[in-house]
């Protein structure tokens, strides 16, 4: 299942076109499950770019989301409050889509800076040392925002315009799709693989490691920014304990689910994980619990992801009349 | 003492060693020489549990034991004293020492018993026994892998490449001492490079090439027949 | 000096109860090179088994006897080595060889499945802790309090970290313990059973962690299912800044993070206090990977 970046592009901008002339239509909780779909979407493919491509674990995504989120919801809430009360129609006005696109770059740039800042000084280490670095820095956020007061500190930052329509989240996801295949398919963009497989050997080829693993960072935290504004200008209503150490694991496991740096698969996970709570609401008192077990055991049995393994149990079956089995 | 029948082995699906025996009685020192390459390390991993064997038997004192992981062996009485020595780096010699009463429970006087007899052996070690072993020289390194091996009292020894890196002083120094292990009726089996060394202290060798045994017989002809050693030994 | 006494002391009580925790992370990492994310759960577990052990302790012997408070530990510590065995047999030995985010994702997963079933089988809401002992309080010098819980986690910590360096140094297991952190395969060329030695590392680490969950409940008013999550986080700090790998070092750690946490907490920044072991967390790693007393090693290929 190999999507390039142009197919990728098309197949999400029809999407997002055709689903923004039918969400009239749609009753509001569905329509909030995809554009949580979506939201989540845009966090996997942009994790799986630092993740799967640059073999950089990192456990912070969320406080990059969160960084966006603030910064987007802090710029629009103070935008629309000031405007709004003076400039009538302002809601609807192309002002306002201005407004909206600039405080959700706004906060895509202040992620991707602290992606910038996280990423530079921590690449040196490896593995679960990243990891938890990461994690430590997600903590940090996390504690910052709790006692920035006029961002609502602990109580949580509302009343932000909900402006994050079908339509914008779905343009989102279009443009993660595309810039993270575009990125790995190009020339350069081998490069991430190089630096995922064999750094050493990497560097001999003569890529400059630091650089990859660095914009992986900054290009994952960039986008992990975007769709912290779109969520929260969706939701309304944000607080510090929604970007916490659980939100980064959840993304994480999207990626792993999908298989890292397949990044069908991680659409895929992100789609199924994010509808799962839902679908298990019947046994909700179980929900986490079943939730839990279910990585554990997919990590058990198909650590490499499992529409990878799915994938190739696939392929293997087609090729089969052909050369007698996989191998 | 060691019998070995048709055993295949090898990396995951990489086949290294394909069908081998041979066997080693006790106080006899058996050679397995080939070039660099030639699976002589591998059929030594798979024989001591290191790497699983894929087909084949392993008898040890008429025991089957094919498939037996190493520490397992290791208690059975086989020592395997891999490429690369596998000290414990970070711990004293002394500890390295004991931790080679391990394999049959050795402790208290037995076990200080056990590590006197080899400090007279090995007296290079006795001055070091307070040092980690990550401290010592190349030779004392290799001399203390043996040492510890020896501390369970093994029936059966596998050396791997005990002379790769050592200067020649030292070879023949751990060469000696490898022959002076065959009084004590230990059986060893030498996978080496240095054909001449090894040939000179073994009494059987068998010549490995591309995972195969391709000739065997007694070390000293091996040693006299020049065409052999140009043909198999790369002289 | 009084404030600053009585700070210090209460920070090392906290200490203390971190580097209890801390010892478990650095013990697995030890031997296995990865992260046991659950660990800050199974010190969760031993709080909670506490909780439904103290009755029965009560019943058995007086209310509040020393007894009585031996056993909950005992049994809360037996409770824990168990589950630890069980954790890594179960979920952690099948990935053994696969690469360590695998695993540490798996840790992960146990992590969030003993905190959710906790959630279910304990209840969500805080529960107060049982009083194991009476209380009393001394005062050494004005303005100075010491409460006897803060003397009986010191007195614990150091009965245990004592035992503790008697098993790792004196015994065959432990002895056996630090040969597989140095080198594996070395240890089963030894004939050490590779399994046994691990099984032995997570029973002794979990039990150290469920003695440090009954001193922390004993310290704090509520226990909850998600009490761990916070400890367990800054108990592994504490091992990465001490060496990981490294025991005395992780005692050590603790034992920092402990006092400086209480000291932060003790001025105008005390609202930073859960964020200060994560920067010191990320200081440490940037400037002195090894940790404070670790070895740089070389990585292996």
């Amino acid at each position: 299942m190999k999507i390039g970046p142009k197919s990728g592009l098309a197949l999400a901008l029809a999407a997002a076109v055709g689903g923004s002339f039918l969400t009239p239509r749609l009753d509001a909780y569905f329509l909030n499950i995809l554009i949580d779909v979506g939201v989540n979407i845009i966090l996997a493919v942009s994790l799986n770019l630092i993740n799967g491509y640059a073999g950089q674990f990192s456990l912070g995504h969320a406080g990059f989301m969160a960084v966006g989120a603030y910064t987007a919801a802090g710029l629009s809430t103070l935008v629309s409050a000031n405007l709004l009360a003076r400039f009538h129609g302002f809601e609807h006005s192309c002002w306002a889509f201005g407004c909206f696109l600039l405080a959700l770059l706004a906060g895509g740039l202040l992620a991707a800076l602290t992606g910038f800042l996280v990423g530079a000084p921590s690449l040196r280490l490896k593995g679960d040392y990243l990891a938890i670095v990461t994690l430590g820095f997600g903590e940090i956020i996390r504690v910052l925002l709790q006692n920035f007061e006029s961002l609502g500190g602990a109580r949580g930052l509302s009343g932000i315009p909900p402006w994050a329509t079908f339509g914008w989240v779905y343009g989102w996801v279009a443009i993660v799709i595309f810039t993270v295949l575009a990125l790995v398919h190009s020339t350069s963009g081998r490069g991430f693989l190089a630096v995922r497989d064999d750094e050493i050997a990497a560097q001999a080829v003569g890529i400059n490691t630091t650089q990859y693993k660095v914009s992986a960072f900054v290009i994952g935290a960039f986008f992990a920014g975007i769709a912290g504004g779109l969520y929260a200008h969706s939701k309304q209503f944000i607080s510090p304990e929604g970007f916490g150490f659980m939100k980064s694991v959840e993304i994480v496991v999207m990626v792993i689910l999908g298989g890292m740096g397949n990044t069908a698969g991680v659409i895929l996970a992100a789609v199924v994980l994010t509808l799962l709570p839902e679908v298990l609401r019947p046994v909700a008192a179980y929900r986490m619990i079943l939730y839990s077990l279910l990585l554990i055991v997919m990590m058990l049995t198909c650590p490499r992801g499992l529409f990878t393994a799915l994938g190739e149990r696939a392929k293997g079956w087609l090729a089969r009349p052909k050369n007698g089995g996989p191998p | 003492m060691l019998k070995v029948v048709n055993l295949r082995a090898g990396y995951g699906p990489l086949q290294v060693i394909n069908g081998v025996s041979l066997r080693v009685q006790p106080g006899e020192i058996v050679a397995l020489i080939g070039a660099n390459g030639s699976g002589k390390s591998t059929l030594l991993k798979a024989i001591a549990g290191v790497i699983p064997q894929t087909e084949g038997r392993v008898l040890l004192r008429d025991q089957p034991v094919a498939g037996w992981t190493a520490d397992r062996l290791a208690r059975r009485g086989l020592a395997l004293v891999p490429e690369g020595r596998a000290l414990f780096h970070g711990m004293s010699v002394l500890d390295n020492l004991r931790m080679g009463g391990y394999p049959k429970r050795l402790a208290g006087a037995r076990l200080a018993e056990r590590i006197e007899a080899l400090c007279v052996r090995f007296p290079a070690l006795r001055e070091k026994l307070s040092q980690r072993a990550g401290e010592l020289s190349g030779g004392q390194r290799q001399m203390l892998a043996i040492a510890r091996a020896l501390v369970s009292e093994p029936e059966i020894l596998l050396l791997d490449e005990p002379s790769t890196g050592l200067a020649p002083l030292l070879v023949a120094e751990i060469f000696d001492c490898i022959g002076q292990l065959r009084q004590a009726g230990i059986a060893i089996l030498l996978a080496e490079q240095n054909v001449q060394g090894t040939l000179r202290i073994a009494s059987r060798a068998y010549v490995m090439q591309t995972g195969r045994i391709v000739l065997n017989g007694p070390a000293a002809e091996l040693l006299r027949s020049e065409e052999i050693q140009r043909a198999y030994l790369g002289k | 000096m009084a404030a600053f006494l009585q700070q210090l002391i209460n920070g090392v009580s906290l200490g203390a109860i971190y580097a209890l925790c801390a010892l478990g992370y650095t013990m697995v990492y030890g031997v296995l090179q990865f992260i046991n994310f659950a660990h800050g759960d199974v010190f969760m577990v031993g709080a909670f088994a506490g909780y439904y052990c103290a009755p029965l302790a009560a019943k058995l012997f007086q209310p509040q006897s020393a007894l009585g408070a031996v056993m909950v530990l005992l049994t809360s510590m037996t409770v824990c080595a168990a589950l630890g065995v069980l954790i890594e047999k179960l979920a952690y030995r099948p990935l053994r060889d696969h690469p360590k985010l695998t695993v540490l994702i798996t840790a992960i997963g146990v992590s969030l499945f003993l905190e959710f079933a906790g959630q279910k089988f304990f209840q969500a809401d805080p529960k107060p802790f049982p009083e194991l002992l009476p209380h009393a309080q001394y005062n050494p010098m004005p303005n100075l309090v010491i409460s006897s819980d803060q003397l009986i986690v010191m007195g614990v910590s150091v009965l245990l970290l004592a035992g503790l360096h008697f098993i790792v140094r004196h015994t065959k297991l432990g002895t056996a313990m630090r040969a597989v952190a140095f080198n594996p395969q070395a240890a089963a060329l030894v004939g050490i059973n590779l399994d046994r030695i691990i099984s032995f590392t997570f029973a002794l680490g979990s039990a150290l962690a469920a003695a440090a969950g009954i001193l922390y409940a004993m310290n704090y008013p509520a226990i909850d299912p998600l009490m761990g999550v916070m400890p367990g986080l800054k108990a592994f700090v504490a091992a990465v800044l001490g060496g990981i790998g490294n025991l005395p070092g992780a005692a050590l750690g603790g034992l920092i993070i402990g006092v400086v946490e209480t000291f932060v907490g003790g001025t105008a920044w005390s609202a930073y206090r859960d964020a200060i072991a994560f920067a010191i967390l990320i200081v440490i790693l940037l400037v002195k990977p090894a940790g404070l007393l670790g070895r740089t090693e070389v990585e292996k290929v």
